[in-house]
């Protein structure tokens, strides 16, 4: 335990001011409100409101944009977080090898962690474009006409890797850095026993660098949920139709665009159930709270 | 057995170089082509097959980026907002992880529950009223919108507190002892030990919030106040045919600080996390 300072009582009130105050006025209060408004029918200069009781939750259940908005953007997700995870831990594996040369690797890996999804929208588009993109030059000379902007499957696909390429450097560097941690003596202690290599990784090594792994798989997921808005706004704008209208997405459309504020505000809360899921897993599993970069 | 033990060993070298390449390859490739494509005129990144090779209209480019796209008042907002939000967010976190470990005080559960929630509480599940709250404070195209709602900081209040709470007692006796005021505590003891965890954040937050989207987008979207990405999609949203060239040059030109602070401060960004998530 530590020992404390004391002195003036009103210290440390007025040293968490400053972050109180703005929680309570930026975040706590607007949250309530969306709890409020999503109850309520509000028209589009926000000047009158009905209460309507439960009617826009209800309204979201049984409407086919909102449910295919939802299972698009669990799938996003789903692939985004499992399809990243597995294959940065497969390429630290590689990338753990102690040969000459790999710092560098290492050194430039993780480059894509700084460029923003908006930003990896704009060169992907490009690289992508029908006409004069590369990789779509690539792809025609295989044989593969790859069309994101009118096949809505093929824009998913598009998105789901452009995410995981962004993602990856920084998955790639974080578990490379929890496998270098792995002590010496246990990998040589099953290597003498016997054990082979694969074997050694998922008995030996994976149990010791997991907290890092579910680290990983708690932010991967907010960062597959709530930040792919720019890259949706930049390359696909939802579409074709509605194939990559993912919750952020329409949440925008029907909060900004449509000025539903009582469906935009219903749909605000679904959102704040997932966390709550997202968050007390991540509590339940690992007993602390902390989060970085989100 | 020795040889054959040598030769698996080379195998294995080889097929690692050979894959860590193509990954590297794969990872950078997006990064080289926008900076070539910035390089390049409309004929030339027009041309079939595709070039990767530097071409003519670097000047150009970037001259057309730089005065028609006014690629300089979009980077110097962006710049305005994220070093604001990262220092403002390292003050005010470093402030409440020192009052939350080194004081006893009422309602200390409470308010770390408070900081705790922002957590649960990211930008879509608040965001037409917090766009109303900035309407009705007049903040809507102002900097005040762009950077005081992001100032408080879970991440860097648990970052700084699991830190904090690894000071020895003696330390805090000590200072008890001599007298020192809290202040000179704070300055001289605690300051010079968070260093990593400062570079740590710094970058996490200048990054976060350089790559902020949708809170511009909707609180900043005069010409005037728009940060860097929502300039660029500006450019690509014309009638006309978009210059994918000068769009490059504003993408390479956009990227550019976020590497620096990234490449200045990536060896405290893993040891500031390990620090603290080992605990």
């Amino acid at each position: 335990m530590q020992v404390k300072l004391k002195s003036q009582k009103w210290l440390p009130y007025v040293l968490l001011s400053p972050s109180i105050i703005i929680i309570t006025i930026f975040f706590i209060y607007p949250s309530l409100q969306s709890l409020y408004y999503s109850f309520f029918r509000v028209n589009m200069t926000g000047t009158r409101k009905i209460f309507v009781g439960l009617t826009n939750f209800t309204r979201l259940l049984k409407s086919s944009d909102y449910l295919n908005s939802l299972l698009l953007s669990l799938f996003f997700s789903f692939s985004v977080v499992f399809i990243g995870l597995l294959i940065s831990i497969y390429i630290a594996r590689i990338a753990n090898r102690r040969y000459k040369g790999f710092n560098v690797y290492r050194i430039f890996l993780i480059w894509p962690y700084a460029l923003s999804p908006a930003i990896t929208g704009m060169i992907w588009a490009l690289m992508f474009n029908p006409a004069i993109g590369v990789v779509t030059n690539i792809l025609n000379f295989i044989g593969i006409n790859f069309e994101y902007i009118s096949n809505g499957i093929h824009a998913m696909i598009f998105i789901i890797v452009a995410a995981i390429w962004k993602m990856m450097g920084y998955n790639i560097i974080f578990t490379l850095a929890a496998l270098q941690g792995v002590p010496s003596e246990i990998i040589e202690a099953a290597t003498i026993d016997g054990a082979k290599k694969g074997q050694i990784f998922w008995k030996v090594m994976f149990p010791v660098i997991s907290p890092t792994i579910f680290f990983l798989f708690i932010m991967n997921t907010l960062y597959a949920f709530f930040q792919q808005f720019g890259l949706l706004h930049v390359i696909t704008e939802g579409g074709p139709g509605r194939s990559t209208d993912l919750l952020v997405y329409k949440l925008y459309r029907d909060g900004f665009i449509a000025m539903d504020t009582g469906g935009a505000s219903a749909q605000s809360i679904i959102l704040l159930l997932f966390v709550s899921v997202i968050m007390t897993i991540q509590f339940k599993i690992t007993q602390k709270s902390v989060f970085y970069g989100a | 057995m020795n040889k054959k033990k040598l030769t698996y060993k080379s195998i294995d070298k080889i097929v690692s170089h050979i894959i860590m390449i193509s990954v590297l390859v794969i990872v950078l490739f997006p990064m080289f082509y926008a900076i070539i494509v910035s390089t390049q005129t409309f004929r030339e990144y027009f041309s079939f097959p595709p070039k990767l090779t530097p071409g003519s209209g670097t000047f150009s480019n970037y001259s057309d980026a730089w005065i028609d796209g006014g690629l300089g008042r979009l980077l110097m907002n962006s710049l305005i907002m994220s070093l604001a939000v990262a220092l403002g967010k390292i003050i005010l976190s470093i402030f409440a992880a020192f009052a939350f470990v080194f004081y006893d005080f009422k309602g200390k559960g409470v308010f770390f529950i408070i900081v705790l929630i922002t957590q649960m509480l990211p930008l879509p599940v608040r965001i037409v009223p917090t766009y109303q709250l900035m309407s009705s404070l007049h903040w809507i195209n102002t900097y005040w919108a762009l950077t005081i709602p992001f100032f408080a900081s879970a991440t860097g209040t648990l970052l700084f507190r699991q830190l904090y709470m690894t000071v020895p007692s003696s330390f805090v006796d000590a200072a008890r002892v001599d007298g020192a005021s809290p202040i000179k505590f704070l300055w001289h003891v605690v300051l010079p030990l968070s260093k990593t965890n400062i570079s740590a954040l710094f970058l996490i937050e200048f990054i976060f919030i350089w790559n902020q989207y949708l809170w511009p987008l909707i609180v900043a979207n005069a010409e005037k106040m728009r940060v860097v990405q929502i300039g660029l999609k500006s450019l690509i949203d014309t009638d006309a045919s978009v210059n994918w060239n000068i769009v490059m040059a504003g993408t390479v030109l956009s990227m550019i600080p976020p590497l620096i602070v990234l490449i200045i401060f990536q060896s405290s960004l893993i040891k500031g996390l390990a620090l603290s998530s080992n605990k």
